[in-house]
């Protein structure tokens, strides 16, 4: 939009212009990303269009602020509430929503809390007997793993190629340089393969209160992932979403779990899946480690409330992820059906869901996420 | 080549691609009018079967523009998509020169890939990148790098640049998420399964034989077989299909319910979901042949 007139001063926009900007700033505070270049499209196109009526400006909204069809209803509402003023409630409430996430769910928490523990005061003390049990084999176990993990993770090919001796192709670029540098002779042709790389496993491990028995083992099996591979990320999701890849990196098993017992706030709280991992998906730095990963979520799937947004989120983490397993210590019962409403809901958009209750059912399970396996969907139907 | 009044407006390249054989409605038609005239690319998203590809298809028939379609996949790379050199002539010229100077890296030893061909002729191609959602999200940077700035560096020749902006579609089935990186540089639209109405239209336009009752009862009952929770719900590419299918089949003989009912296999192709629809066949058969 570039308008006639001295260069020195900055041309303002016209006034007829602040209403789309403010639009856009709605937008941006009720999470949609609008990006200033798509702001200017947004505003290139009104003048490309005419305007001749309101539908027009609709319908250049749509085409350059991009929003997705899951969220197309929300964008519509906004668009009406701004535009005609009508149905002013909705945005209001979306804005408050995204703060929560993160403020006062701690306050909140510290009723729930003396009644789960209650609730899992039943299990404990067989639970415990059973990990004393394994617990002589435990350290030999994560030895191994620790080893193994890096070759058995799901691999892709890299964009990237390297020289190579053997295998491959011929480098033709390579090889013929050669040529011209060795006027017209090539002692050994130049080869190249492209890479196989291990995908990322990214771990988010459910620390609530009713996950209190089983998440030092998953902080130990985590442990062992960040110590044998090289890109790992750990997640630890409760009320809040807390970042412990950086504590797990010490060396010494006592000290990194130290590390990660100072650095969470949310210890044995209650379960906000949901909420924690909109949250996970909506900071960008976060949410791009999900992309082509092997993402496993360590947890009960007992979300207190409602479970749609639970489902929201798994559904768009799936869509990144390469494979996404849900691993659950419920399943160490054998009689453990995915019947709860939640796990039902989440079943569809599952790759595995799996036993999570000992570190030997955890260390096989990361194992073997390298073979190919039917969905979720595919073995508990048949099951029940 | 040269047809201005074409994209004049939303209406009018409607009117075009409705010349086309296809049928935009006016969220798509205004989406690439817009693209045509910002020279931004345009983002298509659907499900499988709602004609995206028959729009690119379509936009560029309209516009009396050749298609470049580069078919994405996983494990695609940058020599599929911009340039390769042909070595095998580099050597053979080398042989051929003896003692005389040549030039290895003139154009005649570049083999133009789909990106590198748009850039050379940018008012007479339009480029679709198909299915960009099963490529790498390496390649998915690397066409961000391409639809930004519209140039190609290569070591050996430096920069190839477009004259002006190209026309560029890009389809996906979401399968998974794109970078937003990409789809903040593009204009969106999400192309949806058309209303009964449209779909009628669409039927009779791609097979005339089809009488318009038998087109609309299809299109009632391919919307009502939509809504059911099934596998994979049919695109219209199928309906128009079923359409066909039957019609032949009641010329061979068979009354019109049971004509449906034989020719279901070419509207629905996976086994659990026939299996889950065919006690109640008879009834949305009946309800859309009312």
């Amino acid at each position: 939009m570039k308008r006639g007139g001295p260069r020195t001063t900055r041309p303002a926009l016209p006034i007829e212009v602040r209403p789309f900007q403010d639009f856009a700033r709605l937008l941006r505070a009720s999470g949609f990303r609008v990006a200033p270049e798509q702001l200017t499209g947004f505003l290139r196109a009104i003048e490309l269009l005419g305007p001749r009526s309101m539908n027009d400006i609709r319908l250049a909204a749509v085409a350059t602020l991009a929003p997705g069809p899951d969220r197309r209803p929300e964008f519509e509402a906004l668009f009406d509430a701004f535009f005609y003023g009508v149905g002013q409630v909705v945005t209001t409430s979306d804005g408050e929503e995204e703060v929560q996430v993160k403020d006062d769910a701690s306050i909140a928490q510290h009723e729930a809390l003396p009644i789960e523990r209650r609730e899992g005061g039943a299990l404990s003390a067989s639970a415990e007997q059973l990990s004393k049990r394994m617990f002589e084999s435990d350290a030999g176990r994560l030895d191994r793993f620790r080893r193994e993990i890096r070759s058995r993770l799901p691999s892709r090919r890299s964009f990237r190629t390297v020289q190579s001796r053997t295998n491959g192709i011929l480098d033709l670029r390579r090889s013929l340089r050669q040529i011209v540098r060795g006027d017209g002779d090539l002692p050994a042709p130049s080869m190249r393969h492209r890479l196989i790389v291990p995908r990322r496993l990214l771990l988010l491990i459910d620390i609530s209160g009713s996950m209190k028995d089983y998440t030092q083992d998953c902080l130990r099996v985590a442990h062992q992932v960040v110590q044998g591979t090289q890109s790992a990320e750990i997640f630890t999701i409760g009320t809040r979403l807390t970042r412990v890849t950086g504590a797990l990196k010490v060396r010494n098993q006592e000290d990194a779990l130290a590390r990660v017992a100072a650095l969470v706030d949310d210890w044995d709280g209650g379960t906000r899946i949901g909420p924690t991992l909109m949250a996970f998906l909506a900071i960008p730095r976060f949410s791009a480690l999900a992309r082509g990963a092997a993402v496993v979520i360590i947890s009960d799937g007992l979300e207190r409330g409602d479970h749609t947004e639970m489902e929201t989120a798994l559904r768009r983490l799936g869509q990144r992820a390469f494979r996404l397993s849900f691993c659950t210590p419920l399943a160490g019962d054998t009689r453990f059906q995915p019947q709860t409403a939640a796990l039902k809901a989440i079943l569809p958009v599952l790759d595995d869901l799996v036993d999570g209750s000992s570190v030997a059912a955890l260390t096989d399970f990361l194992l073997s996420l390298g073979r190919p396996s039917p969905s979720a969907a595919a073995i508990w139907r048949k099951v029940s | 080549m040269d047809r201005p009044n074409l994209v004049a407006s939303p209406e009018s390249l409607a009117e075009a691609l409705a010349q086309q054989d296809y049928l935009a409605d006016e969220e798509l038609a205004t989406a690439v009018f817009l693209a045509v005239q910002l020279g931004k690319p345009l983002l298509l998203e659907g499900a499988p079967g709602v004609g995206k590809t028959e729009a690119a298809k379509a936009i560029a028939s309209a516009l009396g523009r050749s298609l470049v379609r580069l078919q994405c996949y996983e494990g695609i790379d940058a020599g599929h998509a911009l340039y390769e050199w042909n070595y095998q002539r580099q050597l053979l010229a080398i042989r051929q020169a003896g003692e005389q100077e040549v030039d290895l890296y003139e154009d005649s030893f570049l083999i133009d890939r789909p990106l590198m061909q748009v850039l050379r002729a940018p008012d007479q191609r339009v480029l679709l990148v198909d299915e960009i959602d099963r490529s790498d999200h390496e390649f998915e940077a690397l066409l961000l790098e391409f639809l930004s700035d519209f140039q190609v560096s290569i070591p050996e020749r430096g920069t190839i640049r477009a004259a002006h902006r190209p026309i560029v579609i890009l389809t996906s089935n979401r399968t998974r998420e794109l970078a937003e990186a990409l789809r903040r540089r593009c204009l969106y639209h999400w192309i949806g399964y058309p209303d009964a109405e449209r779909e009628a239209a669409i039927i009779m336009l791609r097979t005339p034989e089809v009488a318009e009752a038998t087109a609309r009862a299809v299109a009632q009952a391919v919307r009502n077989i939509r809504a059911r929770p099934i596998a994979k719900p049919p695109g219209i590419a199928e309906a128009v299909e079923w359409a066909n299918a039957a019609t032949i089949l009641e010329r061979g003989g068979s009354p019109w319910p049971e004509a449906f009912r034989r020719a279901i296999g070419v509207l629905i192709k996976d086994e659990e979901d026939l299996a889950f629809i065919r006690p109640e066949l008879d009834a949305v058969i009946g309800e859309a042949l009312r």
